[in-house]
């Protein structure tokens, strides 16, 4: 099958790659841009620990054809932590024991991410429904919904103080 | 999935000539086709991206007053949208029901009504606001109730070559209400074992003057409940009103059992979620229980 050579934007960064016309998002990801942060928990929409952001958008990368990409703003788990700082969020999910496996972990700093940057003062429901579309097998949410409500507080008090 | 081209036409012109093309498709949110190509269910030789398609995209209001919606316009978007929240809120909460916000950050609604599951839950509230699709194709465009585009599960009346362009929503009627409701074994990232939405337009006289009762789920696709409609027509809007729609609607259905619910089920389902659609469209300030 001939390759196709795709560029797009990926954590601020123009990148081009050579993928194959059937890649989806998260194959271009994983395979092509060797981003592994991005997992495969079940392909089809299911599960979201491939939640990336696209256009700031939490968005399934398994149901998107890597030739959608070219155009948009994607962010990965790798593109959180800024130049080496972790992001309050995951300051706060280490902190209060919001991972333990770690799979599902990306996904869910995506999406709670993209939460916080549309709201300053989510609720504890906000971040459920945020979420609604992370599976964590580990955890059971409680802590992972505790750091979000914290780190959007910190989030709030680091803004307060300038 | 067979190699895969890909074309992002930016005019509708373009796009209706690129899915002349054979073993064209239709992407939009690609949240059910994706999936479909991966596991066989469905082919395709191109990938017509109909996402950049001015046509395609966005709200407007129409002549009448009404709405358009393109039919590549994100449901997240489209639920956000102030003016299908405030005129439609049916609609905007069964936006917000499907899949999860990833996927509602995708999917579209001309995705959800050309899928045609018969559990799509943004339909039945369209049933209910009275939705009408407006299509182009070789002839030219046409447009049709949105009750008729459904033919199976999984397949629309639509003709080869032809794309649904908007839907388009009547303007919302004065003393009116509407609401959408469903059952899912989950609060959220489920599909409706049942979902019914029900419409409600009263009279001077405080009677009902129109009625819709539209059902997820419970038929090979999304479906009007005629018994219903008729048990409300002239009616007041009081508990034993309700309560004979209700009957007529189980009465009239004949779902099946699969791997979501028993027949029993959704028989079952069928009467209190219609019942609760009922109560909460009421424009009446309370239901009445005389």
């Amino acid at each position: 099958m001939s390759k196709i050579a795709i560029e797009c934007r990926v954590n601020g960064e123009t990148r081009q790659c050579l993928a194959d016309p059937r890649d989806t998002l998260l194959d271009l990801l994983r395979e092509r841009l060797e981003l592994t942060g991005t997992k495969e928990g079940c392909s089809n929409g299911n599960c979201g620990a491939c939640t990336v952001l696209v256009d700031g958008a939490a968005v399934c990368a398994c149901l998107m054809m890597a030739q959608e990409a070219p155009g948009h703003e994607i962010t990965t788990i790798e593109g959180v932590a800024d130049r080496g700082r972790l992001h309050p969020l995951q300051e706060a999910i280490v902190a209060h024991g919001g991972t333990q496996c770690g799979f599902c972990t990306p996904g869910i700093v995506l999406s709670a991410v993209a939460l916080l940057a549309e709201k300053a003062r989510p609720s504890e429901a906000d971040i459920r429904h945020a979420i609604a579309g992370n599976l964590c097998r580990c955890t059971g949410y409680e802590n992972i919904v505790r750091a979000a409500l914290l780190a959007a507080e910190r989030a709030r008090g680091r803004a307060d103080h300038g | 999935m067979k190699e895969i081209g890909y074309q992002r036409p930016t005019s509708l012109t373009d796009a209706c000539a690129a899915l002349a093309q054979p073993d064209a498709r239709v992407l939009a949110g690609g949240t059910d086709l994706i999936v479909q190509l991966r596991e066989g269910r469905r082919t395709a030789g191109t990938l017509v991206d109909l996402k950049y398609v001015r046509e395609l995209a966005g709200v407007a209001e129409t002549d009448d007053g009404g709405l358009g919606i393109g039919a590549a316009a994100a449901a997240r978007q489209l639920a956000g949208d102030q003016r299908i929240s405030d005129g439609y809120p049916a609609l905007a909460t069964a936006l917000g029901m499907i899949g999860s916000t990833q996927i509602q950050n995708r999917a579209t609604l001309g995705g959800n009504i050309c899928n045609a599951a018969p559990s799509a839950d943004a339909v039945p509230p369209l049933m209910a606001y009275g939705a009408r699709c407006r299509i182009i194709g070789e002839s030219g465009e046409r447009t049709m109730a949105i009750e008729e585009i459904f033919a199976a599960p999984g397949k629309t009346n639509l003709k080869a070559g032809e794309l649904l362009v908007a839907i388009e929503l009547p303007p919302p009627a004065p003393r009116s209400g509407a609401h959408y409701v469903r059952f899912t074994p989950r609060r959220e990232m489920d599909i409706a074992v049942v979902g019914v939405a029900a419409w409600l337009a009263l009279g001077d006289d405080g009677r009902i003057a129109d009625a819709r009762v539209a059902l997820a789920a419970v038929a090979p696709t999304p479906t009007r409940a005629a018994g219903a409609e008729a048990a409300l027509q002239g009616q007041m809007p009081n508990e034993t009103t309700f309560e004979a729609a209700t009957n007529a609607a189980a009465a009239g259905a004949t779902p099946i059992s699969d791997t979501r619910g028993s027949a029993e089920f959704r028989k079952a389902l069928l009467r209190t979620l219609t019942k609760r659609a009922l109560l909460d469209a009421n424009p009446s300030s309370q239901t009445e229980t005389r």
